[in-house]
């Protein structure tokens, strides 16, 4: 781990941001395009300021399932918003943290002083993610293309078998860890194992994330939700949310990835949906020239690399290293985002940091890091009840955990999510 | 010889390339000069002897427009006619019978008399641009194509096609005019050249004509088609108001067979049609829409952001065309749930205007929903379109003001407050213009643009070229109660719920206004407008000027019977929105419904005329014509007191009074109209 943090080069201010609700896959392709939710939230974002769309410097965008459609959405999504010819856009992947990517990128960029006017986040439809044909069935239309006699033609046609049409799930190949062939529920059966999570604990700690975020919206804390429509039905909240959850139902529930004998359930998981966040990143010299008012600093972030098959551990390695760097105790950190790809996953992450075991092999430390005040994490609810669609809760992350610390006038926040591939990243904010 | 408008060029492969650049016009049209220049330049091709002809414009709007509409009035006889347009089809006839190869390239529009070159020549190029279009729209003149496009029309892509084009006089895009053999290439613009070099040097194939055109060029297949025709036409246009299509299918039904004959015949028809009052009527109003045009046109103010307080039904739908227009919009209500529905039908806008849903989301793009208002300071143009109320649009105003940026519109699209009632505290009351928007928004062209005295000429002038920037049609009114035509309109509609009370059944009500030539009757048009609407608008006027309400309409309201958008008004609503109509057998209507009617229509247009709300007749026309449809075949409800004769409508008047009371007091203003009787015509 370098000690420099790359941005105290240039101070990178966040100075506004905006997502869609968030909109459950239901089994068929969604309302919205990858590119259409990115712009639903883009323009509202963009409506609200003193500068016009031309007048960013660059559009980037974390997209983890782009569709065949929209190469390059990130590009895209800058020309739809009215950002002009003249400003580049591109796109950026790293599964789950995506779009936490696209805004340490465009951060980056303003540290260096290349950029002072960013808009960055992500995007993704997961309901469309692409269902693709077998290999099979590539080979025979391929041979099928060539063939070029009547004869052949009929000869490579009296190749095709019913398996042929058998498809390829994209969203089931993006979350399965092609290395060591765990699905990403999985991987929390793992380290919910390794930390002695139970089921009893996960569901409980699921239904309190859809009760949090039901008060959330209750108390209109989620104004950086901007209203989507369709038909004339107005989408105003992530529809993954129930406000009936209970212990009791979530109980009934069948594990779903280590069939039988598991306990991660389609309930205490993160849910497949379709959504966009978007952050506006700013230089000191951009803020002052436009006049804007930031809700934050983006201090510093951190990626951290660890087992693939303990993937749902990133977020302890992260931000260990990011306290560390930047100096700080567990006890300075106000307030915490930490996905809930899994609730077993989040329970897991708290754990290791309760665990002197852990946190001596594993993080170097003399003894445990400590504990996080369950009411100092993820207290408007998280992905469990408002969805995790992927390429965009990177910065969801980061602008819900700034919009806390307005809310409660408090310093530091931590935003960290745990990636597949066995990656963790974080993000430290700071309220201006 | 002269090189005026034409221009020849003959290129190393012998291949002449004539280039129409008429001199002194932003538009090529075939204007006499201009097509005797071409005989000569014909002439002298014939000469070169070259591999063969390019015809080609030199304006980058497009090919030819068609022919030069301002002659047309010069001529006050088909037998002044016919010799002029005999001539151009045998100008058109030197292409054809040029013995080398000819294509047209067409680089934009080719319209009427420019598709008609076109067509005589043996091969057409055209460009896929946006702009691209071909069409005959000479039957929206009142006429048919008169330089061989009734015949070569039909040889070329058969008579069923060629008659829709003729009949319809609609716009055909480069793609289904190929497809329709119309063209028989087309290119992108950069290629055009080279594409008609390729095609010179090496022509494809022609090919010969299908059976099917042949047998519908049978002297059965003509009569079973001309009927067919005759139907549809029915139904869209009356025969005595608009002789031009019917006059087209007895062309094709007693010529079709015999190219020589017909294209005599064609001028015969083209010649006569010319002088009907009808066509004489439907050029002015083509004269007059260029007119509204001109009025906002050429400008150098720049409206890139939209900024509508309302998302109502006008709110909304002004919303959604300035964003189809090309703008980025903003549409700001209450709550969300309020703009929800304006979204929906703007989707279903886009779908039906562009056909394509990726065109159709990206104009989706442009249409910001925004609640908090918070992209006020963005907007060149704010349009208030909230409900009418005077203290709500003043507070309104107030929190507005601040928040705008400098040198944008205010405007409101208030139908019944006057102007100088809600800007009084606003800190530049002259600022407030009216932008006055008619429902539907997509399909009304009119757009009244309203000042008082004070008003800033340079808001006034803002808010006319902003019209135009939407392709709407400006109207200059001056601030008055019902400005032009809802002040017009009521009388027009009281007049027929006065007949209704009388008991005379709906459908011959509005039959008797339909037969005049109103696109819709008076009772089905206050159906759709909303009763409330009207009755809101009727009482506005009753205070103003005395207008006489009939009673009966607050129990209608009472009753939430609102017109089509209840279900029920005066006519019950299907599920489709259709009014169901009685038929009325064996009711024989009064000879004086329809005087009734339009009598107080004209009555209240010369009052208007009177009290200088608009600048001149012809704006008044335009207005009328455009904003409610007046039968455009009649030019105009001042030109339609000009042409019946204002003495005979002042007489009528004057028994009306007597009979049906002081409503039908004849203006003052008549006085400018009426002559001493020895003078009518």
């Amino acid at each position: 781990m370098s000690k420099r943090n790359a941005y105290n080069n240039r101070p990178v201010y966040v100075v506004d941001g905006a997502r869609t609700p968030f909109l459950k896959a239901r089994g068929k392709p969604g309302l919205f395009s990858a590119s259409e939710l990115a712009v639903a939230a883009g323009r509202s974002l963009l409506a609200r300021q003193s500068f016009t769309p031309e007048e960013l410097d660059e559009v980037v965008i974390g997209c983890a399932m782009p569709s065949a459609d929209e190469p390059n959405i990130g590009r895209l999504i800058a020309l739809r918003l009215g950002a002009g010819d003249k400003t580049p856009g591109y796109t950026v992947m790293r599964n789950c943290a995506s779009a936490m990517q696209a805004v340490d990128s465009a951060a980056k960029d303003i540290a260096l002083g290349r950029s002072d006017l960013m808009l960055a986040g992500g995007t993704d439809a997961m309901s469309r993610a692409p269902v693709l044909f077998n290999d099979d069935m590539v080979n025979f239309l391929g041979d099928l293309a060539r063939a070029r006699k009547p004869l052949d033609k009929l000869k490579a046609m009296s190749g095709f078998r019913p398996g042929h049409l058998t498809p390829v799930i994209g969203i089931m190949k993006g979350l399965t860890d092609p290395l060591v062939n765990l699905n990403m529920g999985q991987t929390c059966e793992v380290i919910a194992h390794k930390f002695g999570i139970t089921r009893a604990q996960m569901d409980e700690y699921a239904v309190r994330s859809h009760l949090r975020l039901a008060n959330a919206y209750d108390e209109k804390y989620m104004d950086e939700v901007v209203p989507m429509y369709h038909q004339s039905k107005v989408l105003d909240e992530d529809d993954g949310l129930r406000r009936d959850s209970s212990v009791e139902k979530l109980a009934k529930l069948k594990p779903f990835f280590d069939r039988k004998v598991g306990m991660v359930t389609a309930a205490n998981s993160s849910q497949i949906t379709d959504g966009s966040a978007l952050l506006l990143l700013a230089s000191e010299e951009a803020v002052e020239k436009h006049g804007l008012n930031p809700l934050g600093r983006l201090v510093d972030t951190q990626w951290s690399g660890l087992k693939a098959a303990e993937m749902g551990l990133g977020p302890v390695y992260a931000s260990t290293s990011l306290l560390q760097r930047n100096n700080l105790s567990l006890s300075d950190i106000d307030y915490w985002e930490l996905n809930e790809a899994f609730a077993g996953q989040v329970l897991a992450c708290l754990a290791a940091w309760e665990d002197d075991g852990f946190c001596q092999s594993e993080l170097d430390l003399d003894k445990a890091l400590g504990s996080i005040d369950p009411e100092k994490i993820n207290i408007d609810g998280g992905a469990v009840s408002l969805g995790h669609p992927v390429g965009a809760t990177g910065a969801r992350l980061s602008l819900h955990a700034l919009k806390v610390l307005q809310r409660t006038k408090q310093k530091y926040a931590i935003a960290t999510l745990c990636i597949g591939g066995g990656l963790g990243g974080a993000m430290l904010l700071e309220r201006v | 010889m002269n090189n005026k408008h034409w221009t020849l060029k003959t290129d190393q492969n012998n291949i002449c390339w004539l280039t129409i650049d008429k001199q002194g016009a932003s538009t090529n049209v075939l204007s006499p000069d201009v097509m005797e220049e071409l005989h000569n330049k014909l002439t002298e091709i014939a000469a070169i002897k070259p591999l063969a002809l390019i015809i080609r414009s030199g304006k980058k709007n497009g090919f030819v427009a068609g022919a030069d509409i301002s002659e047309f009035e010069k001529l006050n006889t088909p037998e002044e006619a016919f010799p002029m347009v005999r001539q151009g089809q045998q100008i058109m006839d030197q292409v054809e019978q040029l013995p080398f190869t000819t294509i047209a390239l067409i680089n934009g529009f080719a319209l009427g008399g420019g598709l008609e070159l076109a067509l005589a020549c043996d091969y057409r190029i055209m460009t896929d641009n946006t702009k691209a279009t071909l069409g005959l729209p000479e039957v929206k003149l009142g006429l048919n194509p008169g330089f061989g496009g009734t015949v070569r029309t039909p040889q070329l892509i058969g008579a069923p096609a060629a008659m829709d084009m003729m009949l319809t006089g609609r716009n055909i895009r480069p793609r289904a005019a190929k497809r329709m053999g119309l063209v028989d290439q087309i290119v992108p613009d950069r290629h055009l050249e080279k594409a008609a070099s390729m095609m010179a040097m090496n022509p494809p194939p022609k090919k010969s004509r299908p059976l099917k055109f042949k047998l519908m060029d049978s002297l059965p297949g003509r009569k079973i088609l001309a009927n067919v025709l005759r139907k549809q036409v029915a139904k869209k246009a009356n025969k005595n108001h608009y002789p031009a299509p019917y006059a087209m299918i007895d062309l094709w039904e007693k010529f079709g067979g015999d190219p020589k004959a017909m294209y005599e015949a064609e001028a015969h028809s083209i010649s006569r049609l010319m002088c009907t009052p009808a066509s004489r009527s439907l050029v002015r109003v083509f004269g007059l829409q260029n007119t509204l045009k001109g009025a906002g046109g050429k400008t150098s103010h720049q409206f890139k952001h939209v900024h509508v307080i309302g998302a109502g039904v006008m709110g909304g739908d002004i919303a959604a065309w300035c964003a189809y227009r090309g703008m980025t919009v903003s549409l700001q209500d209450r709550e969300a749930k309020y703009i929800a529905p304006a979204i929906k039908r703007a989707q279903k806008l886009f779908l039906k205007k562009t056909r394509n849903p990726v065109k159709a989301s990206l104009i989706m793009d442009r249409l910001i929903p925004d609640v908090n208002g918070d992209s006020v300071g963005r907007a060149d143009v704010v349009i208030e379109a909230i409900y009418e109320n005077v203290e709500a649009k003043k507070a309104l105003y107030a929190s507005l003001e601040p928040k705008m940026k400098q040198g944008a519109i205010l405007a409101t699209n208030t139908s019944s407050i006057k102007l100088e009632d809600i800007s009084n505290e606003l800190s530049d009351p002259n600022r407030l213009i009216g932008l006055h928007f008619f429902n539907p928004v997509a399909l009304m062209p009119l757009v009244e643009v309203i000042g008082t005295e004070t008003t800033n000429a340079l808001d006034l002038e803002k808010g006319m070229a902003f019209t135009r920037k939407i392709e709407r049609l400006p109207l200059a009114c001056k601030s008055s109660p019902g400005f032009v035509v809802n002040r017009v309109l009521t009388p027009y509609m009281n007049e027929a719920f006065f007949i209704a009370k009388e008991g005379v059944p709906l459908i011959e009500i509005d039959k008797a206004a339909t037969d005049f030539g109103m696109p819709m009757g008076p009772i089905e048009l206050a159906d759709t407008v909303g009763l409330d609407v009207a009755a809101h608008v009727g009482k506005i006027l009753s205070d103003a000027y005395g207008i006489e309400l009939p009673d009966g309409i607050d129990d209608m309201l009472e009753k939430k019977h609102l017109g089509k958008k209840t279900g029920q008004g005066f006519y019950k609503y299907d599920k489709q929105g259709k009014p169901i109509k009685e038929k009325a057998d064996n009711y024989k209507a009064p000879a004086d419904l329809a005087e009734r009617m339009i009598y107080q229509y004209l009555n209240e247009a010369v009052a208007v005329l009177h009290d200088g709300i608009v600048s001149n007749e012809e704006q008044l026309d335009a207005g009328m014509i455009f904003g409610t449809g007046f039968a455009p075949f009649r030019g105009g409800p001042l030109h339609y007191i000009r042409t019946f004769g204002a003495n005979k409508i002042v007489t009528r008047l004057k028994e009306f009074e007597s009979r049906y009371g002081s409503r039908f007091k004849a203006h003052v203003g008549w006085n400018a109209f009426v002559t001493s009787s020895d003078e009518e015509e």
